[in-house]
């Protein structure tokens, strides 16, 4: 069985299957990381271009790399530097890219739906690497592959997701991932940071983080996006580590062998505690390692459907 | 090389090679020829290529302690990643794990695999091999060698050369597998 698509836009689209296929895939090639030679030449000849009109040095890096152990060449576009601030469209840009014989366009972008936009005007693969408010797909898939790693199933696991719910791609992708692969999730923030209708992704909503915790396998940690604090959603920066700090008593609510995720970057005192971000429960180098591997298996499985490997056939 | 098809019993247009205790003194031969090659197991490794290779490589081990009475190093090597197809077929081919829990460097690797053809997956191999270390050379075991190369490649060890046609699929069955041992001809 392959992926059988071109893009990964969202989770929303995989099937359970299918995010296992792409688990399993990431499981195997993480031995490639371990080595003192980095690099198999599955991709060889292939062109990922990284385009990010977002500032990102983790998910870029990571994608770079990716692409990079699997001896793809990868060219890396940033807004700043191109004819994005002369005004070109994003579809214009992408078809320029294509002409240059990209196979695989790694996208992230501060608008909703620019990927699934992207995917239908190119040929080339498309991954979402994080569209605005919508989706991050990747991050979803690594955080799942690390839980499954760490606790060796997800399935009837009890996870909490701590922060700003209604503006997070990565909550959003996480909950879809988690409920398609039978966890049972939580969400904890306050009010003003859980969106309308939140209900109906068959999560549990918490306002009281210490209720939250109570019996978690994992506990998955937002990062406060302290930009936001002028719009009224929180009364202040004091506040919200007061009530939704991740602190070490706190933690002693959860099962003895939680886990602690954290997609960075971390603001140590805001939403997590120093001792808590450092200690043996936090795996949240574990992710960043495992992110390489999960963009590996991505790039792997999507690289026999761009239009230009038909064209080759 | 028809390691997709894994049916238990046999089948209408399947042809017997080789009987399980055929099989079983083969590899008792094999096991025999390595060490007479080699001269004992100091500096020797056996890496089974999958899935069929890591089978007969398992037992291949099994029977060099029983002679030796110390174990040879075990790997299991996925060429997955180094196939020459991949930019040319569009369903990508599944990924497995390449568990090989020993440095290759400096030693004497005895890959394992169970049909060799075009040579087309010991070249993926070497190449996998090549990218872990600097073993300190490389030598090759197959339980059948049907023909057909494409690739200047070679086996130390053959446990049985037959002549096949180009369109015939050799298989090999494994209890491993739940199937009985053997090596058989099917027709299309």
């Amino acid at each position: 069985m392959g992926l059988e698509r071109k893009d990964l836009l969202t989770i929303a689209a995989l099937s359970a299957d299918q995010i296992q296929l792409i688990l399993t895939t990431a499981e195997s090639l993480k031995e490639v990381g371990g080595r003192d030679i980095k690099k198999v030449p599955a991709l060889r000849g292939k062109t990922v271009v990284n385009l990010f009109f977002e500032p990102s040095t983790r998910t870029r890096t990571s994608f770079e790399l990716a692409a990079k152990r699997l001896s793809a060449d990868v060219i890396n576009f940033s807004p700043s530097s191109s004819s994005m601030v002369k005004g070109e469209t994003l579809v214009d840009t992408a078809r320029n890219i294509e002409a240059m014989q990209a196979d695989i366009i790694v996208l992230r972008h501060p608008s909703p739906g620019a990927a699934e936009n992207l995917a239908r005007s190119v040929g080339s693969s498309v991954i979402n690497a994080g569209d605005g408010w919508h989706e991050h797909p990747t991050q979803a898939l690594l955080d799942v592959f690390t839980i499954k790693e760490k606790k060796g199933r997800v399935s009837g696991l009890v996870i909490v997701i701590v922060g700003d719910i209604a503006h997070s791609r990565v909550a959003r992708s996480n909950i879809l991932a988690l409920t398609k692969l039978g966890a049972e999730v939580r969400v904890v923030a306050p009010p003003t940071m859980i969106p309308f209708g939140l209900e109906h992704l068959g999560v549990e909503i918490f306002y009281n983080l210490d209720e939250a915790l109570i019996n978690t396998d994992v506990i998955i940690m937002l990062r406060l996006q302290r930009e936001r604090l002028g719009r009224t959603l929180l009364p202040s920066l004091r506040e919200y580590a007061k009530l939704f700090c991740l602190t070490p008593e706190r933690l002693k609510l959860a099962k003895p062998d939680v886990i602690v995720m954290h997609p960075g970057p971390l603001n140590r005192g805001v939403e997590i505690s120093p001792s808590v971000a450092d200690s043996t429960v936090a795996v949240i180098l574990d992710q960043v390692t495992n992110g390489v591997s999960v963009r590996m298996a991505l790039m792997y499985l999507l690289s026999g459907f761009g239009e230009r490997a038909t064209l080759n056939e | 090389m028809g390691r997709d098809d894994m049916n238990p019993s046999p089948r209408p247009h399947e042809r017997l090679l080789m009987d399980g205790q055929e099989m079983a003194r083969t590899l008792t031969r094999i096991s025999h020829e390595i060490l007479e090659r080699n001269k004992g197991i100091e500096g020797l490794a056996l890496v089974g290529i999958r899935t069929g290779g890591v089978f007969l490589a398992q037992r291949i081990a099994v029977r060099i302690q029983q002679i030796e009475k110390r174990d040879v190093p075990l790997g299991e090597l996925d060429i997955t990643l180094y196939r020459d197809d991949l930019s040319i077929r569009k369903d990508q081919p599944e990924i497995r794990k390449t568990t090989i829990p020993f440095h290759i460097s400096d030693l004497k690797i005895v890959l394992v695999d169970d049909v060799l053809f075009t040579g087309r997956t010991i070249r993926a191999a070497l190449d996998g091999l090549m990218d872990l270390g600097r073993p300190a050379e490389i030598q090759l075991a197959v339980l059948v060698d049907r023909g057909h190369r494409q690739l200047p490649i070679r086996a130390n060890y053959v446990g049985k050369s037959i002549p096949t046609a180009r369109e015939e699929n050799v298989q090999v069955f494994f209890e491993e597998l739940g199937q009985d041992d053997r090596v058989s001809i099917l027709t299309p």
